[in-house]
C-alpha cells in the first residue's frame, strides 16, 4: 500500500471567502503581520501500488477530487508501506 | 408531457418539484431514483435542490457520477429540456453541462429568503412566459450559490445571451449577480433560486409557475401542434 497526499487549493485570482474570514479574525486578534490566508483541502488516500499509480492519481484529482474551474491540486506519493 | 425528478441520496426539494408539476401544470411526473439507468422515456428532466451525498467534497461533485447522470447528460446533449435548481444547478456545473463553478457565499452565511430576480433572457424554453426585464420574487436557500466563472467564460455567456436570471441585489457574491444560466443550445437551465417553491400565492409568490408553464408551452409548440 502507498499513502497518497492530495492538496486542493483555489486557483490564483479566485476569491477565497473562508480565507478572508480567517484573515479578518486573525487581525481582530492583533496578528496584523498576516497579509492573507488561503484555505484548501487535504485528502489522504491509501492506495494499492500499481505501475500506473501516478497517472491514476492525476485522473482522480482531475475528475473528482478537485474542480479544475476554480481549483488547483498537488499531490505526493509516499513510500510503499505494508 | 412527462417529467422526471431525479432523486439523489440527500435531495430534499424533490417533492416540491413534483408538486409544481402536478399541481401547477397538471402534468405527469415521476421521481426517478439515482440508480436508474435511463431517463430516455421522459420529456423533461428536473434536478431538485438539497444536499446530494451530503455535499461532501464539493456540492454536486459526487452526484455528478451517480449512475442516472450518464443518461441525463446524454438526453441533455440531444436537446431535451433539463432544469437544475440549487443543488441541481451545482450538479449541472460539476457535470460540465453548464460552465463555471460554485463557491461559498461571500459572507459565508446560508441565505434563505425570497429575493427579487430580473429575467434577463425571456427567449429560452424556460422563460418564454415572462417579459424581458420582468422583476420576479423567488426564494433562495443556499450556502454555496456564489457563481464563479473566468472573464473569458463571462464574455461568452454574454455574447450568447446565456445569462437568464440575475439578482437585483448582490446577495452572495456571484459574478455579475448571476442567478441562472442556460447552455449554448438553451435546453439546459441551472438556477440557484427555487421556482418550485413559488408556484402559488399561498407560498408567498406564484412567480415561479411561469417557468414551468414555459417548459410545457415550449414542448407543446414543438410536439403537439405538429402532430
Amino acid at each position: 500500500m502507498v499513502k497518497v497526499q492530495v492538496y486542493v487549493t483555489l486557483k490564483e485570482g479566485v476569491l477565497d471567502p473562508q480565507g478572508s474570514a480567517i484573515t479578518n479574525s486573525l487581525h481582530t486578534m492583533n496578528y496584523n503581520e498576516v497579509k492573507s490566508v488561503q484555505t484548501g483541502k487535504y485528502i489522504e488516500l491509501e492506495v494499492e501500488k500499481t505501475d500506473d499509480l501516478e497517472e491514476r492519481v492525476k485522473e482522480m484529482c482531475e475528475k473528482l477530487l478537485s474542480n479544475p474551474v476554480i481549483e488547483d491540486y498537488t499531490y505526493t506519493i509516499g513510500e510503499a508501506v505494508s | 408531457m412527462k417529467f422526471a425528478v431525479i432523486v439523489f441520496p440527500g435531495s430534499n426539494c424533490d417533492d416540491d418539484m413534483v408538486y409544481a408539476v402536478q399541481e401547477g401544470l397538471q402534468e405527469e411526473v415521476d421521481k426517478v431514483w439515482y440508480t436508474e439507468e435511463s431517463v430516455a422515456d421522459y420529456d423533461a428532466i428536473l434536478l431538485p435542490g438539497g444536499f446530494s451525498y451530503g455535499d461532501y467534497l464539493r456540492s454536486g461533485a459526487i452526484a455528478r457520477f451517480a449512475p442516472v447522470m450518464e443518461s441525463v447528460i446524454e438526453e441533455a446533449q440531444k436537446g431535451k429540456p433539463v432544469l437544475g435548481v440549487c443543488n441541481g444547478f451545482q450538479v449541472l456545473l460539476e457535470a460540465g453541462l453548464l460552465p463555471g463553478a460554485m463557491q461559498r457565499n461571500k459572507d459565508l452565511k446560508f441565505i434563505c429568503r425570497p429575493v427579487e430576480l430580473k429575467v434577463d433572457n425571456n427567449e429560452t424554453g424556460f422563460t418564454k412566459s415572462y417579459e424581458k426585464g420582468e422583476s420576479i420574487i423567488v426564494p433562495v436557500a443556499h450556502g454555496e450559490g456564489n457563481y464563479y466563472c473566468d472573464n473569458k467564460t463571462l464574455q461568452h455567456l454574454k455574447e450568447n445571451n446565456q445569462i437568464v436570471f440575475t439578482y437585483q441585489d448582490d446577495i452572495n457574491g456571484s459574478v455579475e449577480g448571476i442567478a441562472g444560466i442556460v447552455n449554448e443550445k438553451g435546453n439546459v437551465l441551472g438556477m440557484m433560486p427555487h421556482p418550485e417553491r413559488a408556484t402559488t400565492s399561498l407560498l408567498g409568490s406564484s412567480d415561479g409557475l411561469k417557468l414551468f408553464q414555459s417548459i410545457l408551452n415550449h414542448w407543446r409548440e414543438s410536439h403537439v401542434l405538429t402532430s
